[in-house]
């Protein structure tokens, strides 16, 4: 072999020395169409506001995004992730909100030990013995607000609790966390298909169970029809409903309207948290795009915020994944939610409130925090970590 | 299990079938008489929900949106037939399905570019948002009977129409023998475009309908097309009577399964075993349904060519 010398220059090439980059390129996958759709542009709108905030540039470099929409379907957000981390080689990725989407495109991420921010889906497989060291999530462990809710059902007095969620991973998570806190009976536990939008054939069941209280798991369009639902069959008045801020937040009180009075509902983050970050948050998304965010722009927003505190700390030298890990596990940036940490399977700890949809002061139906379900709450899979 | 919940699950079967009914009228009526597989059926089902909702916002009413709707969906499903159908009738199968299924996707990506990504979520008219005791001592949604009132009609509207009517006698004498309807002197143009129009009206009108139940998105047309495939298979095609009865049974099968199934499953599994497998076999019922009907009537259940 006459260029000898060329093998080790070749080698050292591949290896790739830390430089600092000139921009970092996030993969923004999410779900942008169809009736889920408020959820993934609401998290992509928070985390675009995140960075107009910081000048345009996470952690001081020029952002690159490129931004895919899943459709809903594991097997396009399949594709579109390799084609993210082949093709466009992008340093992180973020925005899904599915958990059954981000299972699939997980392996193929850290395979290629790229960071995955998770600004919604936090499935208890990446939580316990699963979790990894390129996963963090800002938002929270899917069982965590479900718990919150099983504990207020379960204090409330509810003895007799019939159960609804989609047959999907996070489903599952939902009705095993409202079990792990709720012991009481229940008339009924329903998993129904992903998507289905027509609830006729649960409902007659679920009245004629004559539960004393439902709780339902439904993000997106799957809750605003099975509310709607709810309240044209008569059963409003009659039973009360109870769910997760995913089934109650303003994507769906839009939809619904007045008949989401009353509801009662679990979150860690509400618009009436009072700190600075989250008042200049809540006035410059009801600015820039019209209406009133989320929980879930809200996640995207920390999602933005927790790289560029991540890029900064490291002075952009994102190459250098063990100091750029580091950096994120110490969350160090102001979130919207308030203080909050990451446990050792890198999801938080935080705080989680009770939620009651009213009129506010300018008379819009919104939620307001009437009430702190846990403290310093961490999820129940982080034991069987080992990292 | 009682008496009231079955009647109640009956009434939603019921319900869920004669929306089915409205789109395999058509899509029997025009691979019947045609014999035209038309996969775009189900882009206009989604156009007529589409332009139902943005008349009812127009025009701050739902009553003056639905049959506006179904008059411009009649339009443009037959300026489509005039226009590029009618080269197709000719052609193979497979000509038909690979120019239908195109229209499929530019239907989707006009409408995206029209009406945006999102779907819009739709309220019922207030007249019918309250509940009605059909059943005694069980409220049922004012808006799900008016559904069942009007699939019901328009079922006994399209019998009337067939059997009694020049117009019917026609499409008939299409679907049973379309050479010799040909021969006979038959306008078969004409024909085969009011065939077409009243398809794409009741399509309009399906949308319209399940607008407010379901969610009027893209690609809304597909996934119900599947089902309303199953329903031509199983009633024989170009029959309305077999797509009448094929409807109400996929449509019974469906709500049943989804009800019961779960329930009759945890009489002898594991809880978790039961939920698993619950909506897992619901969700294939209805293609159970299909193979039994076509293991015992190949040709379906009113086959129109004897």
């Amino acid at each position: 072999m006459k260029n000898i010398l060329l093998v080790p220059v070749l080698l050292l090439a591949v290896i790739n020395p830390a430089v600092a980059a000139d921009k970092i390129k996030i993969g923004f996958l999410s779900t942008l169409s169809g009736p889920a759709a408020a959820l993934g542009v609401d998290i992509r709108d928070g985390f675009n506001l995140a960075v107009k905030h910081q000048g345009g540039r996470l952690g001081g470099l020029p952002v690159d995004m490129i931004v895919g929409d899943d459709t809903f379907s594991p097997d396009v957000a399949k594709q579109l992730t390799d084609r993210m981390l082949k093709r466009d080689d992008v340093h992180i990725m973020t925005g899904i909100v599915f958990s059954n989407i981000l299972l699939a495109v997980a392996p193929s991420v850290f395979q290629d030990q790229t960071f995955y921010v998770s600004p919604n889906a936090g499935p208890s497989e990446l939580a316990g013995a699963g979790c990894n060291p390129f996963f963090f999530n800002v938002a929270w462990q899917n069982d965590n607000l479900h718990e919150a809710m099983g504990k207020h059902v379960a204090d409330k007095g509810y003895r007799n609790v019939y159960l609804v969620a989609p047959n999907y991973p996070a489903g599952r998570d939902a009705l095993n966390g409202f079990k792990r806190f709720y012991k009481g009976a229940t008339s009924g536990e329903v998993y129904t298909k992903l998507g289905q939008l027509d609830y006729a054939a649960e409902l007659a069941q679920l009245r004629s169970a004559k539960p004393d209280a439902v709780f339902i798991f439904l993000p997106g369009g799957m809750g605003i029809n099975f509310i709607k639902q709810y309240n044209a069959a008569g059963l409003a008045g009659a039973v009360p409903l109870f769910g997760p801020g995913f089934s109650a937040d303003e994507d769906v009180i839009r939809a619904v309207g007045e008949g989401m009075q009353g509801m009662f509902n679990s979150s860690h983050w509400n618009r009436d948290i009072d700190n600075p970050q989250n008042r200049r948050f809540v006035a410059d998304f009801e600015k820039d795009y019209g209406r009133l965010p989320t929980l879930y722009a809200s996640q995207g927003y920390d999602a933005a915020l927790l790289i560029d505190s991540a890029v900064r700390a490291v002075k952009g030298r994102i190459e250098d994944k063990n100091a750029f890990r580091a950096a994120l596990r110490k969350a160090d940036f102001k979130s919207v939610r308030g203080a909050f940490r990451f446990n050792s399977n890198h999801y938080p700890v935080q705080d989680y409130y009770l939620r009651l949809i009213a009129r506010d002061e300018k008379g819009r139906i919104t939620n307001r925090i009437v009430g702190t379900i846990f403290k310093n709450h961490a999820d129940a899979y982080v034991g069987a970590c080992k990292m | 299990m009682n008496a009231l919940l079955l009647l109640e699950q009956g009434l939603n079967g019921l319900q869920f079938g004669l929306m089915l009914f409205l789109l395999a009228a058509g899509l029997t009526l025009v691979f019947g008489i045609m014999d035209l597989v038309n996969l775009a059926h189900g882009s206009l089902y989604m156009i007529g929900a589409y332009l139902a909702a943005t008349l009812a916002q127009a025009t701050g009413s739902f009553w003056v949106a639905l049959p506006l709707a179904m008059a411009l969906t009649a339009a443009i499903g037959m300026a489509l037939e005039a226009g590029l159908l009618r080269r197709l009738y000719e052609r193979d199968h497979l000509s038909q399905v690979l120019a239908t299924f195109a229209l499929i996707l530019i239907a989707n990506d006009a409408v995206r570019m029209i009406w945006g990504p999102q779907a819009l979520m739709l309220n019922a008219p207030p007249a019918l948002a309250g509940t009605i005791e059909i059943i005694p001592g069980a409220p049922y949604p004012a808006f799900r009977a008016f559904i069942i009132g009007v699939g019901l009609a328009v079922a006994a509207a399209l019998y009337w129409m067939i059997v009694r009517t020049r117009l019917g006698a026609l499409v008939r004498a299409g679907a049973s023998n379309r050479e010799m309807a040909l021969a006979l002197g038959v306008n078969v143009k004409r024909l085969f475009t009011l065939v077409f129009g009243l398809g794409a009206a009741l399509c309009a009108l399906a949308g319209a309908m399940l607008g407010p139940l379901l969610a009027v998105q893209i690609g809304m047309g597909e996934s119900i097309l599947i089902q309303a495939f199953v329903v031509v298979v199983i009633g024989g095609i170009g029959s309305v009577r077999g797509a009448l009865v094929g409807a109400l049974l996929v449509g019974m099968v469906d709500t049943i399964g989804r009800a019961f199934l779960p329930v009759i499953l945890r009489g002898f599994l594991p809880n978790s075993i039961a939920d698993a497998l619950g909506p897992t076999l619901a969700a294939i019922s209805v293609y159970v349904l299909m193979a039994a009907v076509l293991y015992w009537k190949p040709t379906g259940l009113f086959p129109a060519r004897g």
